[in-house]
């Protein structure tokens, strides 16, 4: 397929203006924990669709807004109603609602066939292609609506962004300082069902509730402020747009099928797979970089241990010149598996140790300061819990075994401060001295 | 969780820490939450048919130290016997008291279906409650005062009655160890001494109760034994010798601070300190 | 409350209302359906009957487990696998495509369940996620499926909208299975699902398996979930799923009652739906069964006794009621405290001592006399009769006391307590009853004055 600026830049150009309108709305509905309202309404606004046509016998865009507006309302209102009042808890009394709704839409819409030409699945798919053969006799309605209800929702984001933070942060709070949360909570159901119906035609609702959930999800991943959340998903709704139809484009050919997918069906596919990417690689949440994370610290947590075996044997011998220890005992002590090896490598390699004899492993001057400096952590936090519980001695070694590799200089300072006479440990030996400002 | 848990011992050699007689024994114990260690190193073995109070400040993890003797939660270290061999083979030993907000109160279950429940360790899967069951848990209800209430829904019970009713459930478990988790929070003067009452009545009858409590002026006067929590053991022992001023200034005192920023570290692994 | 055999006839108490109600609207073929002469009809009504009671029994317990809305999840989940294994099956043969709905809707139930452990993506964002990407993936998979003309669109498009009228006596027997199925476990694992609806933690330190009891019960919303794919549409599935339940749940405290009502609830908007779609011409059953569910649903929120909203409404009102008289009684009381008895008290300064409407008054007024217990002469003077007296006094003295008890005792929650009760030996112990008495007895000689004094209460 030859690609045509007039044709598939108005696809895209429509797809990204419904998916950045969803995803402004749609980050303020996962921060309050309400993704699913999106669902509802967009599914709810079917009935109210179907009675503005039959009023006003036309499918201008006016009344179909006026008839979502007031459904979009109707779910929110009787969602809350049923909530409370019939104690059912929120999601359920969304799907009470939303099914209803839908259903009495499905009826409507099948009772006024006869002078209808409406069609459910337009509801739930959209017509992307459409769009296309639009574009040759100018410009869509749909790209216009389009643009303007992303412009709207813009301009209610960024104007009302502190009250809406505050309102979706802490409803109480937002009350006592005077901005209803309540108020905002309608305001921002109006612009669900706005958008939904507006993006319907072009996208479909299935798109929508994928664009109002999954782009804000991903940047929520990524990043915690709330300002670069909204760009963030903002970005990734845009680009979701550009690359799946990019995508729909280069399908067949690459596949060598006659198999031309639709646009907005991918975008969500691409939406899902961004969200896939960010649960992996974000940064401090990912999998991977915890995975990473974790295997850092587990070697880190050995090559001290193996440091500090080697100054207590160093220490047992009471020599100062370096006592070397076989490579083997420590593997003996240590397991055998790459974990080890590793870090023994990785010891060598930070010149913290040096090779005796070929077989046999010491403390150079720099390791064993190191050593000395966790030692002394080790050594510090018994005594400091010694002091300050009643733990019995032979239980004092396992805890600060534990703890010695997260005591930083500032930490080991307070120990200093807070343990009376810092020369000895509950043991009777000597807590090394040294130099704690000294940070390599 | 391992990286809490660097045990270098063979698992069986655990089992010599623990007194075989102890209704509870815990040993070396760590609990942490998505790395930020809440509980360090509980070492505490309990005498049979002793009333044993657990306190310390908000965040101290009280319910935390009930929760991972019941498994409720995973453990990043150490290990608990109850009268010598692992939870898991004891359950029919223990009784739980949960605490009041973890319930739904509209769910649809009247007070003896409550304390029925407390019968369903015995009965095997997909086999219902027999007569014999519900005629227990209506007896234990007895034993509360809440017979009257038996068909009630539960949440048109007072708070009160509510606990009573959980404490029902607990009795019918017939349990020889009982872990309770703040039975007395937002209960009336009656139910308060109702409950003391029983709990002096099961100790009588050779069974151990831990319960996780809150007011400081009631410990000396409800419990034999009494653990002073907050994060870590700050003492145990009988609450004559161990409830004192010094080791209450040690519990709610700044002195831990140390504690508390050494599992901050950890929690951030450690990497900004080095 | 709904309890013993009356739950029996609830079903054809139902139905009856339902065919009396197409009856008055004039069905146009009702007396064709309504014999249930054709073959074709039985097949639909048994169909969609025993598909609402399977949603009802199971729903029961996903929406006590707070569960509700996975169903939305996993219905949207199933269209992937449905229109894979229509691609690689390449028939219309059903039993293939049921069984990769399934898989894709276990699948999309297991990604809930994945997602949710992520910090920052709670449960709600997890079901929009699944139930959108996958939706999304089932498009894109039928619409490869219309391009390579492998047959038309209607064939899957029957199992997001549903074809209720097409059900044909397989799909029948399928449903008739999984209501079957359903029915064994429930009545095997009552107990358990019970526990672990209830308290889950409890289940787990009673040794019980809270994941697998789990798995199962998803996986049995699952087969329900595809099997009433076809009856009724993929997004109106999840309505039969949660809507009985919720219904049910407003007219009993009791759980076997509960499930036994959501299955009545569930059968017969079924079966009523069915009659009434099929007695017009161009109503979709699905949706009409889904409206029956809806109209039994706002029904029992409005009328249900205790937990429904017009008996609470009615009990509100009654309990203001009820304080207003008293409150009329103790100002009384504290006015012949004060005055002495026979004292009468001009109704102008009683509307004083409380925020009180002149007509709210009046209305208490004249329940009080209408009860015997006070009179108001003419000129808008009130004074106790003897039987009000006693009342009054008895009042009075059950309010001090709780006062009392509530400033001695302020740390004892005073929420708990229920301060309407009649007399106060009945709540508190004899103990404490006796103190407080002596404490009242001894701030009375000390302080003469009533501690409300007529005209400071506002």
């Amino acid at each position: 397929m030859t690609w045509s600026w007039q044709g598939d830049g108005t696809v895209i150009l429509v797809a990204m203006l419904a998916g950045c309108a969803c995803a402004l709305v749609g980050s303020y509905l996962v921060l309050r924990r309400m993704s699913l309202m999106g669902d509802a309404i967009s599914h709810a606004v079917l009935p109210g669709l179907v009675i503005a046509f039959l009023i006003t016998h036309s499918r201008g865009i006016g009344a179909m807004l006026i008839g979502a507006v007031v459904v979009g309302i109707l779910t929110a209102l009787l969602t809350q109603m049923v909530a409370r009042y019939g104690k059912v808890e929120e999601g359920a009394a969304m799907g009470v609602v939303f099914t209803i709704l839908f259903a009495i839409g499905l009826v409507l819409i099948r009772r006024a066939t006869d002078h209808v030409d409406l069609d459910p699945s337009c509801v739930l798919y959209g017509n992307i292609a459409h769009i296309y053969a639009d574009a040759f006799h100018g410009t869509p309605v749909a790209l216009k609506n389009l643009a303007i209800v992303f412009a709207l929702n813009l301009v209610f984001v960024v104007a009302f962004y502190k009250e809406l933070k505050v309102s979706a942060f802490d409803p109480g709070l937002s009350s006592t300082l005077g901005i209803n949360a309540n108020l905002m909570h309608y305001a921002l159901m109006i612009l669900v069902a706005l958008t939904a119906v507006v993006s319907f035609e072009a996208v479909g609702s299935i798109l929508v509730i994928a664009m109002l959930i999954v782009p804000p999800v991903t940047a929520y991943l990524l990043t915690d402020r709330l300002g670069i959340m909204l760009l963030l998903s903002v970005v990734f709704s845009g680009l979701a747009a550009v690359m799946s139809h990019l995508a729909v484009i280069a399908f067949p050919v690459w596949f060598n099928t006659p198999i031309q997918p639709d646009t907005s069906a991918m975008m969500t596919v691409f939406a899902g797979l961004f969200l896939a990417v960010a649960i992996v690689v974000a940064p401090r949440r990912g999998l991977a970089s915890q995975a990473w994370q974790h295997m850092a610290l587990r070697l880190q947590i050995r090559r001290e241990d193996i440091l500090g075996i080697l100054y207590r044997f160093q220490e047992h011998l009471g020599d100062e010149t370096a006592a070397a220890m076989p490579t083997e005992e420590l593997r003996r002590i240590f397991g055998h598996g790459p974990l080890t090896s590793y870090a023994l490598r990785s010891l060598r390699r930070r010149r913290l140790t040096v090779k005796i004899g070929g077989s046999s492993l010491a403390l150079t001057e720099k390791g064993l300061h190191r050593a000395e400096r966790l030692i002394r952590s080790h050594r510090l936090w018994e005594t400091y819990v010694a002091q300050h519980s009643d733990l019995p001695l032979d239980h004092l070694h396992e805890p600060a075994e534990r703890v010695e590799h997260f005591i930083g200089p500032r930490l080991e300072t307070a120990l200093r401060e807070e343990v009376a006479d810092p020369q000895a440990d509950p043991h009777g030996r000597s807590i090394p001295s040294g130099h704690p400002e000294k940070n390599d | 969780m391992n990286l809490l848990s660097k045990q270098r011992r063979l698992p069986e050699a655990a089992d010599q820490h623990h007194d075989p007689r102890a209704p509870i024994s815990i040993h070396d114990m760590t609990v942490a939450y998505h790395r930020r260690p809440v509980l360090w190193d509980i070492d505490f073995a309990a005498e049979e048919g002793r009333l044993i109070g657990i306190v310390g400040p908000n965040g101290a993890g009280k319910s935390t130290l009930i929760k991972a003797c019941l498994d409720l939660i995973p453990k990043a270290s150490g290990s608990i016997r109850i009268y010598g061999k692992p939870y898991k083979k004891q359950r029919q030993l223990v009784g739980y008291v949960p605490q009041r907000e973890s319930i739904d109160w509209e769910f649809p279950i009247n007070a003896l279906d409550v304390v029925t429940m407390g019968t369903y360790g015995k009965i095997p899967w997909c086999f219902p409650p027999r007569k014999k069951h519900r005629t227990a848990a209506y007896e234990a209800l007895e034993k509360v005062g809440m017979a009257e209430y038996a068909h009630r829904q539960i949440s048109r019970l007072s708070g009160g009655q509510q606990q009573r009713v959980f404490l029902a459930r607990a009795l019918v478990q017939d349990a020889q160890l009982y872990l309770m988790d703040e039975p007395f929070a937002g209960v009336d003067a009656a139910t308060e001494s109702a409950i003391i009452a029983l709990l002096k009545d099961l100790k009588a009858r050779g069974r151990t109760v831990l319960v996780v409590h809150h007011d400081l002026q009631t410990v000396k006067s409800y419990f034999d034994d009494v653990i002073l929590l907050n994060m870590r053991i700050v003492a145990s022992g009988p609450t004559a010798t161990t409830f004192t001023e010094e080791n209450l200034r040690k519990t709610y005192g700044g002195k831990l601070t140390l504690l508390v920023e050494a599992a901050e570290a950890i929690a951030r692994g450690g990497q900004e300190n080095r | 409350m709904i309890r013993g055999p009356v739950m029996l006839l609830v079903l054809p108490a139902l139905v009856t209302v339902g065919v009396i109600a197409t009856a008055t609207f004039g069905g146009d073929e009702l007396r064709r359906v309504l014999s249930l002469a054709d073959y074709n009809t039985r097949i639909v009504v048994l169909g969609t009957t025993l598909l609402g009671a399977a949603a009802g029994l199971i729903g029961t317990f996903t929406y006590l487990r707070k569960r509700a809305m996975v169903a939305d999840a996993l219905a949207h989940a199933t269209l992937p696998g449905i229109a894979a294994a229509f691609l690689i099956v390449g028939q219309k043969e059903i039993v293939p495509l049921l069984v990769g709905g399934a898989i894709a809707g276990t699948l999309g139930v297991l990604c809930v369940m994945g997602l949710r452990r992520i910090p920052r993506i709670h449960e709600d964002a997890a079901i929009g996620i699944v139930l959108s990407v996958f939706f999304g993936i089932g498009l894109i998979l039928k619409s490869a499926a219309t391009q390579l003309s492998m047959g038309d669109q209607a064939g899957l498009d029957r199992f997001i909208y549903g074809t209720t009228a097409g059900l044909i006596k397989q799909d029948a027997w399928l449903i008739g299975m999984t209501a079957v199925l359903i029915l064994l476990t429930v009545l095997l694992l009552f107990k358990e699902f019970r526990l672990l609806c209830f308290d889950a933690a409890y289940a787990r330190s009673l040794g019980r398996r809270v994941r697998v009891l789990d798995l199962l019960m998803m996986a049995l919303v699952v087969i329900t979930t595809v099997v009433g794919l076809q009856a009724v549409g993929l997004i109106l599935v999840i309505a039969l799923l949660i809507i009985p339940a919720a219904a049910a749940r407003f007219w009993t405290d009791d759980l076997a009652t509960m499930t036994w009502l959501s299955v009545e609830f569930g059968a017969a908007s079924g079966f009523v739906g069915a009659l009434i779609s099929g007695s017009y011409a161009n109503l979709p059953a699905g949706a009409v069964i889904v409206i029956c569910a809806g109209v039994l649903f706002f029904f029992s929120m409005g009328f249900a006794p205790e937990r429904g909203a017009v008996f609470a409404w009615w009990r509100r009102y009654a309990l203001r009621r009820r304080i207003g008289r008293q409150h009329v009684l103790r100002a009384l009381a504290e006015h012949e405290e004060r005055y002495g008895n026979l004292a009468t008290l001009p109704l102008a300064r009683l509307q004083q001592t409380r925020s009180w409407r002149a007509s709210e008054l009046r209305t208490l007024i004249y329940r009080c006399r209408a009860a015997d217990e006070l009179t108001i002469d003419p000129s808008d003077n009130i004074r106790l009769t003897p039987t009000g007296r006693v009342r009054a006094h008895r009042l009075l003295r059950n309010h001090r006391l709780w006062e009392l008890y509530l400033i001695r005792y302020a740390d004892v929650a005073p929420t708990h307590v229920d301060r309407d009760a009649d007399q106060i030996e009945h709540v508190l112990p004899a103990s404490i009853t006796v103190e407080l008495e002596r404490l009242l007895a001894e701030k009375q000689t000390a302080i003469p004055a009533s501690p409300h004094p007529m005209g400071d209460v506002s």
